[in-house]
């Protein structure tokens, strides 16, 4: 083993020095957010299989306060996950081409927000009115 | 000869996920967490005759399926490199078993559920 020690400069905190690291810390750190959401859906699929007195409590925990703020949490987290995802596409796709000309950046990211519109208007729509 | 990557595999669920997350978690999540339990969307909207008669059709389970599934690959793709970015280095193999692995048992769970919903 070499004994000489070489001054290695510290990476702690690397991305806090610059506000587009942040940024980006900021849109990977909605996943953990995604994640925990995650799994209060799967309890909840887990407790509908289970019967209606499992999915009765589970019911209840979404209605406690503390699930409440966690929710409001978690679609701030995903809204900001849908405004990166949607800029950054243009880049992540494949090129585009309609009528042999490449399509806009901005054509795409409008195309994703009406697609991602449309697609909140039918799951809203789907749940809404039950009973009714 | 060098050994192929997995990573393709792992990065085609992390788009699938990150596609659904931004385009109908939004949605989901006033659906199951806010203006569901809270009656917004009507007194009967979460109702386990409801839920269960939609999660008990094949095209209510694919559905829902696309929606959960995707999105715990998203987290755990993000979570396991998002460790290296903070600095944790150690035991990487350990945190990539744990990151996919929870994703996938998730998805299990998943499935599983959703076949015992009839």
């Amino acid at each position: 083993m070499s004994r000489r020690r070489p001054y290695v400069r510290s990476m702690d905190g690397w991305w806090r020095k610059n506000p587009f690291f942040v940024k980006y810390m900021l849109r990977e750190g909605t996943s953990v957010l995604v994640g925990a959401y995650s799994a209060v859906v799967l309890w909840g699929l887990l407790a509908l299989s289970a019967g209606p007195q499992a999915y009765a409590g589970w019911l209840a925990a979404m209605s406690h306060p503390f699930s409440i703020v966690f929710h409001l949490a978690v679609l701030v987290a995903v809204g900001y996950h849908a405004m990166t995802w949607f800029a950054v596409a243009p880049k992540t796709m494949p090129p585009l081409k309609l009528g042999g000309r490449a399509v806009p950046a901005a054509t795409i990211v409008a195309a994703q927000y009406a697609g991602a519109a449309v697609a909140s208007a039918v799951i809203l729509g789907a749940v809404w009115g039950g009973g009714a | 000869m060098k050994r192929r990557s997995n990573e393709p595999i792992f990065w085609g669920l992390f788009g699938a996920g990150g596609v659904v997350a931004a385009v109908a978690l939004p949605a989901m999540v006033l659906v199951t967490g806010l203006l569901g339990p809270t009656g917004l969307l009507g007194p009967e909207a979460l109702a386990y005759e409801r839920a269960a008669g939609f999660a008990g059709h094949w095209l209510g389970k694919l559905v829902l399926l696309a929606l959960v599934v995707p999105p715990m690959w998203l987290a755990g793709h993000r979570i396991y490199h998002s460790l290296h970015d903070l600095g944790i280095n150690a035991h990487r193999g350990l945190a990539k078993v744990v990151c996919y692995g929870l994703a996938a048992l998730g998805s299990l769970l998943a499935v599983v559920a959703l076949l015992g919903i009839r």
